[in-house]
């Protein structure tokens, strides 16, 4: 018989799959925060989202701002000392909420007419391939 | 030397009309001719950051595949269209599984490899700084000038190869080729939101403010860019608003400085 599953590890290789990255290997030296220009706008900080998912628990990220105000820069990952790429990390976890339920966190109908008129058509394709699938 | 040309949704739209205007004028006085890709769709406008997708790539593999076929160069103009064709690029070349999965999507095979260039590389490392010089009739003297270069060129530096990702000085470059002053400030590489404009818009614009007032504390009275989304994050801050610095594309000052008359016609 194997070693049973845990929560952590089922949600690491759902993290993996989709990323291709390892989780375990942060090492929570926080340079990944340090460079991150969204920080201000985070209730999680970067390293603690992966501390998080270290642990297992799914539902603070779940609920968090963090990656939803995460922009796919690609800073943190030019900076992390484990060559670990959050900006796909982050996109595994939005995909985790977005992807079970249909969810929508944007909507054609959350736009005004004005935003929809002055907004660069790569604003609107790269805002609704992020966020609603 | 012949080049196929990919230009993006964002600029046959209303937004970014001017940068592609300017540039193509441009590479004519160069000597160069960009030829349109026949029937190119939308790149996406962000690469696919999960490995499961793969439809997504099929948009850009399609040009890829187009210009691997023509043996030309594939340029664009936009940042994120860069960022996306090129990273596919990359993909396509290390990734055989996906590979296949593309071509069972094409029906055919990828014929080669396609080679992918941004406009600005198209000036370094085709035409060169110094034969760029020469053609300078008009030089941008006393104008002080700053890069702005944001995420897609730069980052992941692995893929896109463009420069330094810390410490890149193509656009610096360039502006100093133009005759104008080149502004150095911190924050050049710095993200300015994005699409948080879409649904995150006071972070986006703190984002994009902390990037503009340091350009001008550092004595900007232009910032320049090759994304759409940039400028239009840029331009939204009060700063732009109240004209104490001007937002351009990077062909914008360049079609000046080759004193080109570039006719205004938008889409
Ligand atoms: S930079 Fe890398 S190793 Fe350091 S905390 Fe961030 S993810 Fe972990
Ligand atoms: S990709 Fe996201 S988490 Fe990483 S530095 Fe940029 S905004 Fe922060």
């Amino acid at each position: 018989m194997g070693k049973p599953v845990n929560t952590s590890d089922r949600l690491l290789a759902e993290i993996k799959e989709r990323s291709g990255q390892e989780v375990n290997a942060c090492i929570q030296c926080g340079k990944c925060t340090a460079g991150c220009p969204m920080v201000e706008a985070m209730d999680l900080l970067p390293r603690q989202v992966m501390l998080l998912l270290q642990m297992g628990n799914e539902k603070e990220v779940a609920v968090s701002r963090t990656p939803w105000v995460c922009a796919s820069c690609f800073t943190c990952g030019a900076r992390c000392p484990r060559d670990l790429d959050l900006s796909s990390i982050m996109e595994a976890v939005r995909l985790k909420v977005l992807r079970p339920r249909d969810a929508k966190v944007l909507s054609p109908g959350d736009l005004s007419v004005e935003m929809l008129k002055e907004l660069p058509q790569q604003a609107l394709v790269s805002g609704f391939r992020k966020f609603s699938r | 030397m012949d080049y196929l040309y990919f230009p993006g949704c964002t600029l046959k739209g209303s937004s970014a009309w001017q940068m592609e205007n300017t540039a193509l004028e441009a590479v004519a006085c160069l000597g160069l001719n960009l030829q349109e890709l026949k029937q190119w769709q939308c790149c996406g406008a962000v690469y696919p950051l999960s490995e499961e997708e793969i439809i997504t790539l099929v948009s850009p593999a399609r040009a890829l595949y187009a210009a691997a076929e023509s043996g030309k160069p594939l340029v664009s103009l936009c940042s994120a269209c860069h960022h996306v064709l090129k990273r596919t690029q990359v993909r396509l070349l290390n990734d055989k599984e996906t590979r296949e999965k593309i071509s069972c999507y094409l029906e055919e095979d990828y014929p080669g490899e396609a080679r992918v260039l941004h406009y600005l590389e198209l000036l370094r490392d085709e035409v060169g700084w110094q034969a760029l010089k020469e053609k300078v009739k008009n030089p941008l003297q006393g104008r002080r000038i700053a890069a702005y270069y944001g995420c897609m060129l730069l980052r992941p530096s692995r893929e896109m190869c463009f420069d330094n990702p810390e410490r890149p000085r193509i656009m610096e470059d360039f502006i100093n080729i133009l005759g104008a002053e080149v502004v150095n400030y911190p924050f050049r590489i710095r993200c300015c939101g994005a699409y948080l404009a879409v649904t995150e818009n006071r972070v986006a614009e703190d984002a994009s403010r902390k990037i503009v007032k340091m350009a001008l504390d550092s004595g900007a009275e232009e910032m320049t860019t090759a994304c759409p989304l940039c400028r239009y994050n840029l331009e939204k801050t009060p700063e732009a608003k109240q004209g104490k610095v001007k937002i351009s594309y990077f062909s914008e000052p360049l079609s000046e400085a080759l004193n080109l008359e570039v006719q205004e016609v938008k889409p």
